[in-house]
């Protein structure tokens, strides 16, 4: 943001301060809730709240039990591996289906096209607990309901219409006549896809996925819908522990969730500017 | 290169029709016979059905009717990628994240060629097209000049027979542009592969191709060397388009020895080679180069017709002198003299007689 230049009127200037202080409420509005739990997680009582001890910053203040009844607490880590099984699975479904889709989808000859891709981004337009009651119903009558393929399945067409935006958005800048060189260089079309296709929209199969992933490890909805006791995951067994045990231990974890999501981000950003430096751009 | 199958045909359009939306044709009726070797270039205005044609080549539009055929071979049911012809796409379609020289091994690796073979035609092609210190570099490290060198070198290392290239000069600047056109024939010939070259640049058409083909609206309106292209129009359109050009209109007054006598819309009469009008009483454009009009009486023939002209204005352009003339009513008619000592420069003005030998003057389709 640019400075404030001198031939600034007086509206202009209070803009300047204001425009300033609004952006900093709605960060803090944004972030505050996220931020408070961190050190909440590493008190030493079973309270929610800020201890008198941890106020004076007192040692004896904080802890790392919390932490250590998640890692050892039997139905903690059930969720635990129960959400890694099914967010990743989730994740390469929506990405395998979700790419395939932009890029059938972005091909001018392909009838109904808008109407095909609104059906397939309806998940993330329509309310979930729709979603979720009528694939309860679905799955119930095809065997899926309560099943580890059936839970795969629902979370992977929550995520798939992440993958179809980020992928259509890398292909509207995507040159056919590449595809068409590669062709005519001797390419079939399956190397073709590998080789030159997919690395240069790989930014946003990418980003799609994270949020496929993402999607597939904090829903909640849906798995309480499709899921039996075998798939407890994560958030669910975190809806539980507010509604029943009321432990801190969820404080611990959110905040593990926190930081995984930082770093899954951190990550997938560096890869996103590699593979924009590979395409000739330059990282934005 | 130059044997005897050299004259076989190469690649043939036989009856070939196109249309895109099953009601317009956008090309109507192409047939065309190239032998190895040749270098032909398909000039026509925007829209004439050029690129459709090199698409229906390579293979990425399917031919509505008709039959396309590559060394005796239909290739109507050849997918694109088992054609083996090169192509220089006009925006270079070069891969962004692959370095120059992975570009150029890109065709060989789908050949499945071994790796110091591969290396050694990426560097004969760079050295051909004077990049081989450019290796290492992305497409978007290069100049839009060196890129279409690149694109050049990618589409010949495979060595293909055939290559197409469609307004690969496009985005080039004037100097750059002519450099690049006598190195694109120069390889061409060196090479002994056959081109087929789009352009809408004629200059570029005439000094380029062994033969031309001129489109207009999905048709050949003429196949013919450059030299008889300019000099021997078959139709006003070719005669129009191909080079400057005057017209002047009128009806056949009788055709006699292969010469017809031809009455201006002003009455006057003029001497003409009849190329397609047959017979008294049809209407007729008159085709004359501006270079081929003379003014001085001396060296025109005896009892050849001549014209009264006024000379409306004179423009100095250093080699030469262009000269523009009011002549039966057309106020556009053009000649142009070379800058020698003796010439004479006209005024402004000034009344004179104009003519021409009667071989130089063309009556065509009206
Ligand atoms: N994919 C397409 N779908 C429908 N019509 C098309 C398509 N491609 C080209 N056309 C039409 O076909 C006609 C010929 O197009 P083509 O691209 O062959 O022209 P061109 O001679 O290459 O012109 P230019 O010199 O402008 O490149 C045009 O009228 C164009 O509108
Ligand atoms: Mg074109």
């Amino acid at each position: 943001m640019s400075a404030l230049p001198p031939y600034a009127t007086t509206g202009q200037r209070a803009w300047y301060y204001s425009f300033r202080v609004i952006c900093g409420l709605i960060f803090f509005f944004l972030i505050a809730p996220i931020v408070v739990i961190i050190p909440l997680s590493f008190n030493s009582q079973d309270f929610f709240t800020f201890t008198p001890e941890m106020l004076r910053l007192d040692p004896e203040g904080f802890s790392l039990k919390h932490y250590r009844d998640f890692f050892s607490n039997d139905s903690w880590q059930s969720a635990m591996w129960n959400s890694l099984k099914i967010a990743p699975m989730a994740t390469i479904v929506s990405v395998t289906f979700g790419t395939l889709a932009a890029i059938g989808l972005s091909q001018p000859h392909v009838p109904f096209r808008r109407a095909i891709m609104a059906i397939l981004i309806s998940p993330m337009i329509v309310p979930l607990i729709i979603s979720a009651a009528g694939m309860y119903f679905f799955y119930s009558r095809i065997g899926l309901q309560g099943t580890y393929i059936g839970v795969v399945l629902a979370h992977a067409a929550l995520g798939i219409p992440f993958v179809i935006i980020t992928v259509t958005a890398t292909l509207v800048g995507f040159d056919r006549s590449l595809t068409r060189a590669a062709a005519n260089m001797g390419a079939d079309p399956v190397t073709t896809f590998f080789r030159i296709q997919m690395p240069l929209i790989l930014p946003g199969v990418i980003s799609g996925g994270l949020f496929a992933f993402i999607t597939s490890f904090d829903e909640v909805v849906v798995v309480l819908f499709v899921g039996s006791a075998g798939q407890k995951t994560l958030p669910w067994q975190m809806f539980i522990g507010l509604r029943e045990q009321i432990s801190p231990t969820i404080l611990a974890v959110a905040t593990i969730l926190v930081a995984i999501s930082i770093m899954l981000l951190a990550t997938v950003e560096m890869l996103r500017r590699r593979s924009e430096r590979l395409r000739g751009m330059s990282p934005s | 290169m130059a044997d005897a199958s050299n004259n076989d045909a190469f690649v043939e359009f036989e009856r070939v029709q196109k249309s895109y939306d099953g009601e317009n044709l956008v090309v109507k009726d192409l047939n065309l016979i190239m032998p190895r070797g040749e270098f032909l270039t398909m000039l026509g205005p925007s829209g004439s059905g050029k690129t459709t044609c090199l698409m229906m080549l390579a293979g990425f539009e399917t031919a509505t009717h008709g039959d396309i055929r590559l060394g005796g071979t239909s290739i109507n049911n050849i997918p694109p990628h088992k054609r083996g012809i090169g192509m220089v796409f006009q925006n270079y379609a070069l891969f962004p994240h692959m370095t120059i020289a992975e570009n150029l091994a890109f065709p060989l690796e789908v050949r499945k060629m071994g790796k110091s073979e591969r290396e050694a035609k990426v560097k004969r092609a760079l050295d051909m097209v004077e990049m081989g210190a450019f290796g290492g570099r992305r497409p978007s490290q290069l100049s839009g000049g060196q890129q279409q060198r690149i694109a050049l070198a990618r589409a010949l290392v495979f060595e293909p027979e055939l290559v197409l290239m469609d307004e690969p000069l496009g985005a080039l600047d004037k100097q750059l542009r002519e450099k690049m056109q006598f190195e694109i024939t120069h390889l061409a010939h060196r090479l002994g592969i056959t081109v087929v070259y789009v352009t809408h640049d004629q200059t570029e058409a005439l000094t380029m191709s062994d033969r031309v083909a001129v489109f207009e609206d999905g048709r050949i309106q003429q196949l013919a060397p450059p030299d008889k292209l300019y000099e021997e129009p078959q139709n006003s359109f070719v005669a129009q388009f191909i080079g400057e050009n005057n017209t002047l209109e009128g009806t056949v007054k009788e055709i006699n020895n292969g010469v017809a006598l031809v009455q201006l819309d002003d009455g006057e009469l003029i001497d003409c080679k009849p190329v397609n009008v047959s017979k008294p009483g049809e209407r007729t454009r008159v085709s004359i180069r501006p270079e081929r009009v003379e003014y001085n009486k001396d060296r025109l023939s005896e009892g050849a017709h001549t014209l009264k002209a006024e000379v409306l204005e004179f423009i100095y352009m250093g080699d030469i002198f262009r000269t523009r003339l009011r002549v039966a009513g057309n106020d556009e008619f053009i000649i142009k003299t070379r800058n020698a000592p003796d010439q004479v420069r006209l005024q402004p003005g000034q009344q004179i007689e104009i003519g021409w030998l009667p071989e130089d003057c063309r009556a065509l389709d009206a």
